[in-house]
């Protein structure tokens, strides 16, 4: 049984994704911190959580500043790192198709990986919950608040000590990253997809516009994909033979 | 004002992406190859911006030393992440291990 009322539904959105929350705390802390160490106004900091809303295109947003990237690489790095979403969005679409133009840009918008992870579990549950949708703002909307939130103390954590920086804050990033990639090598093809892109980005580190990371991005995806397929085609052989 | 246009280009840009889908319905259908792209997408760009920033924090040549914190305490918190599958202890750990080595070790 899915939840009866609007409300019911919104709250138990909001606490399911409360695990999400507590795990992306930190995150908004550090970003905020970077932000309030960097060049950018801590309004702006402010601003990049309240209207782009993606994590870790916010990260590698101000790690580019950092670099002094031109903004159409920024730009198009955002694009390449977001494109995730459509993937996301493609496979919640079956339960919000129905829903009228706004109520799908609003909760379009919310996506992250979190809610994205809530939901698929909440649908494979409840396929027809016919207030779903209010699960998914109570969700998306939560981790919003939640993101600003964070946000905020850490731009104020960083402007209260601005020598972070110089103290070498912008490990937490590389910690971070650490944290998020290295669980996700667990198989063969992923494995060899993020040695090349790293071989790759330090090879090309030189070049200008951040070139060197957009070639080890394709570079990795060519080696992932082609060992994907490489890795099928030897099964389907070893069957043919056995 | 040159940062907030990139912010607004950025939200613009990811706006678009998230919404998209939603938006535009059953009319479209991924290539099974795009979606095979998509799904190394995260693990690429994350390494690759991190790899030049651990061999080599100072911009110059490779560091490959022990003199050099951040390779130190990156190699604590893939240590870490071979032991357990706790973001935020990982980040904990590899922190930890960074402000250590260079206030303890190298001070």
């Amino acid at each position: 049984m899915s939840h009866p009322t609007r409300t019911s539904s919104f709250a138990a959105g909001a606490r399911d994704t409360l695990p999400m929350m507590i795990g992306a705390a930190p995150f908004g802390i550090i970003f905020g911190t970077l932000v309030a160490s960097g060049p950018l106004a801590a309004w702006q900091g402010q601003l990049m959580s309240m209207s782009v809303f993606a994590g870790s295109s916010q990260f590698i947003a101000i790690g580019l500043v950092a670099a002094h990237a031109g903004m159409l690489v920024i730009w198009f790095t955002t694009f390449i790192v977001n494109l995730r979403h459509m993937l996301y969005a493609a496979t919640l679409l079956p339960h919000v198709a129905h829903l009228n133009a706004r109520w799908r840009l609003a909760l379009g918008f919310l996506l992250t990986d979190e809610t994205f992870a809530v939901m698929n579990g909440y649908y494979r549950r409840h396929p027809d919950a016919p207030l779903g949708h209010w699960y998914f703002l109570g969700s998306g909307l939560s981790m919003y608040i939640n993101w600003q939130l964070w946000t905020l103390v850490g731009l104020l954590f960083g402007a209260v000590f601005p020598q972070l920086q110089t103290l070498g804050l912008d490990f937490a990033m590389v910690a971070t990253f650490i944290a998020i990639v290295v669980p996700q090598l667990n198989n063969m093809p992923r494995f060899a997809a993020a040695l090349a892109a790293g071989i790759c980005a330090w090879v090309f580190r030189d070049l200008p516009y951040k070139l060197g990371l957009l070639s080890a991005v394709l570079a990795g995806v060519t080696v992932g994909i082609s060992l994907l397929h490489w890795r099928a085609k030897g099964d389907v052989e070893r069957e043919g033979a056995a | 004002m040159s940062y907030t246009w990139m912010i607004i280009g950025m939200a613009l840009v990811t706006a678009f992406i998230k919404a998209a889908i939603f938006m535009l319905g059953d009319r479209i259908v991924f290539p099974p190859l795009l979606k095979e792209a998509l799904s190394f997408v995260p693990v690429t760009v994350l390494t690759a911006i991190i790899v030049p920033m651990v061999l080599a924090p100072h911009g110059g040549g490779m560091e490959l030393t022990w003199r050099n914190p951040q390779l130190v305490a990156s190699i604590a918190a893939v240590a870490a992440c071979a032991v357990t599958r706790r973001q935020l202890l990982i980040i904990v750990v590899g922190l930890g291990v960074f402000f250590g080595w260079q206030l303890g070790v190298l001070g």
